[in-house]
């Protein structure tokens, strides 16, 4: 008897010996080369656009006048403005390092630097940006760098890059162009906040309407729709803005120009409507029917339900929602290039035309010289694109984990 | 019996074409404790959520009979769903505070009713929570999310809420049935003091759980009402073979 069973032994060295499965290997490796592969090639995109928008820190230093007419021979001006010292070509391309930056000031303490300060103190006393150089060098050292870098080629012309970004003004096409961020910053932000005033609570409250108060039937019938007008070719909606909406709501508020910021807001609305309704309509039905039915027990209506239980518990989710909507307005290209006017104009009246960041990719970029200044300061806008919405991610990450959660679900 | 809270004539409840109750006719004693029990899937749940009509929520139900509450027909179409689930509470299987503060959970019946004062809601807070035997725990933490509550504390200050409103009836479903021995023995003690203040009525598997805690007793099996007296004749002489058979677990 005793036999059988120790022949019949199931647990042997051998049969749990560690086996090698090709095929388990092979499709773990290529799913996780994919995903690697994805994660790298947005961060090379990045590197690429952030790359394209270098020559505006290290040109900066010169004026934007030399740097038209010579932008090859930057590094050439450079070594004969430092004494010497330096006579690498990498030099302009230094500047855009924080490190190097705080370093160059010691290092090249001698006499050199004494050279160079007098000069642009002496020349550019004029600017507003000056003072600030004497004071703290560490603080704002691409600004410093500009300033003292300026000097150099002041005799040109006083009226770097970085001088020119804070300003109103953008001028990229003339004999003295100008490339101020400042009005294209106030009309994306004015675009941003009206669009999302008006998408915000219309698709919250559609998505608590069906989430809470449709039956299942018509539920069916709206979320689809809803849905179905996320896939809507924005170059539509932008049609629809700029032919029928612009002279619908010009009949009704009788603002002057015909375009504005006002009609881009309406239109983008239109576009982020979809995509705040759909993310938000799913965190209210996940929250539990349990907390519906606890509400509804305790004598609370619908809407109370809706209100004090629903809505606080998918706080989280609507936030993420909301994000994703400021997201997709902020970046919104076509919209905002038919509808919203494209005048680079600082005003804070809503029914003014405005240009935003990312019209102005979209109209300009493919008619600037490669390589010039105008075009590095698209790419620098691209990257301002690029830096705040994933900023924004950020913060929606770490608020909506942080703080949010805890205050709603105590974990 | 004389005091009788709730009167139930002939209800049957369809689940569209299904057939869940059938025809149950069963008094409610005025401030006892009584106790529904029977197999899964006997309907005694579906019988519990009619009382305060949670049963609407699910659109393909419909209900034919009675429902006398003090004599007043609880659906008769005048009555306004939302006054009556004041009137009679419900205690579900699954603990499930809301994902607030504790004061805020246990306040929450009181503020959709419009009372703001914060000192009467103070005192709303502190009567229940004292009701639900559960006061001396919580009173320091009031604050706290209601969610980092253990079970047990989690369904007494469900008990709590539901009595903040001040409601007449309390219907539980199945309160102890996720809980350990101690916290469930806590919520039978609860009942038992509850029951001076309330009419109570109680879903349990737990046939000591209902010997424990019950006045009365009533049988369900297959959406039939098929015996309901006094716990102690239930439980020690049932009238129907079915009665006997399950309470001695020959089935079920």
């Amino acid at each position: 008897m005793s036999s059988p069973i120790s022949s019949k032994q199931n647990f042997t060295r051998e049969g749990l010996k560690k086996q090698f499965r090709l095929s388990e290997f092979l499709a773990e490796k290529i799913i996780s080369s994919v995903a690697f592969l994805s994660i790298a090639i947005i961060f090379l995109i990045f590197i690429f656009v952030f790359k394209e928008s270098l020559p505006i820190f290290s040109l900066g230093k010169e004026s934007v006048k030399v740097e038209m007419q010579q932008s090859a021979s930057v590094s050439g001006d450079q070594p004969e403005s430092y004494g010497g010292v330096e006579t690498e070509d990498l030099q302009p391309e230094s500047y855009g390092g924080l490190e190097t930056e705080d370093l160059q000031p010691e290092s090249y303490g001698g006499v050199e630097k004494e050279d160079l300060q007098p000069e642009s103190y002496g020349g550019v006393e004029k600017e507003d940006l000056q003072p600030e150089t004497y004071g703290d060098v560490q603080a704002e050292p691409l600004v410093e760098n500009n300033d003292s870098a300026e000097g150099t080629a002041k005799e040109e012309k006083s009226n770097s890059i970085w001088d020119t970004l804070l300003t109103p003004d953008w001028v990229p096409v003339s004999e003295n162009p100008r490339f101020g961020l400042l009005s294209l910053l106030i009309g994306t932000l004015k675009v941003t906040i009206i669009s999302m005033l008006i998408a915000g609570p219309i698709a919250i409250l559609a998505a608590l309407y069906t989430s809470c108060f449709a039956s299942k039937r018509t539920k069916e019938i709206i979320k689809p729709i809803i849905e179905m007008l996320a896939a809507f070719p924005s170059v539509v909606i932008g049609f629809f803005a700029l032919m029928v909406m612009a002279t619908f709501f010009q009949d009704i508020f009788g603002y002057d120009s015909r375009l504005n910021a006002f009609v881009g807001g309406v239109a983008m609305a239109l576009a982020a409507i979809p995509i705040i309704y759909t993310i938000s309509e799913d965190a209210l039905s996940s929250i539990p029917k349990t907390y519906t039915e606890a509400s509804l027990a305790l004598g609370a209506n619908k809407w109370q339900t809706a209100f004090y239980v629903v809505l606080p518990a998918a706080t989280p989710g609507i936030f993420a929602a909301l994000l994703l909507g400021v997201g997709r307005v902020f970046g919104e290209t076509m919209i905002a290039l038919m509808a919203t006017g494209n005048a680079a104009l600082m005003s804070a009246n809503p029914f003014e035309s405005v240009r935003t960041f990312a019209a102005t990719i979209g109209a300009e970029m493919a008619e600037t010289v490669f390589g010039e200044t105008h075009y590095s300061v698209l790419f620098f806008i691209g990257s301002l694109l690029f830096i705040f919405s994933f900023g924004l991610n950020a913060l929606a990450e770490f608020y909506v984990k942080g703080k949010l959660i805890k205050k709603f679900q105590g974990k | 019996m004389k005091d009788v809270k709730i009167q139930v004539n002939d209800l049957s409840l369809y689940y569209g074409e299904k057939k869940a109750l059938k025809e149950i006719s069963m008094q409610v004693p005025a401030n006892k404790v009584t106790a529904l029990i029977g197999p899964s899937g006997c309907g005694k749940s579906t019988f519990l959520r009619c009382i305060n009509r949670m049963n609407d929520l699910i659109p393909s139900v419909s209900i034919t009979g009675q429902m006398l509450v003090e004599g007043v027909d609880i659906y008769d179409k005048n009555v306004d769903v939302v006054n009556i689930r004041k009137k009679i509470g419900m205690v579900f299987q699954k603990s499930n505070p809301f994902p607030k503060s504790i004061y805020e959970n246990v306040i929450y019946g009181s503020r959709i009713n419009g009372i703001t004062d914060k000192r009467e809601l103070d005192e709303i807070v502190e009567t229940s929570l004292r009701q639900a035997a559960i006061w001396d725990e919580l009173k320091d933490r009031l604050g706290d999310s209601a969610l980092g509550l253990s079970g047990g504390q989690q369904q007494r200050l469900c008990i709590a809420r539901t009595l903040a409103v001040n409601p007449d009836i309390i219907l539980m479903d199945e309160p102890a049935s996720a809980l350990d021995p101690i916290s469930t023995s806590k919520i039978e003690e609860l009942v038992h003091e509850l029951k001076e203040k309330y009419t109570i009525l109680i879903v349990t598997h737990n046939m000591q759980q209902a010997a424990r805690v019950s006045d009365h007793t009533a049988f369900f099996y297959m959406g039939e009402l098929i015996e309901m007296g006094k716990t102690d004749a239930i439980f020690t002489k049932p009238a129907k073979k079915q009665t006997e058979d399950y309470i001695t677990g020959r089935f079920g």
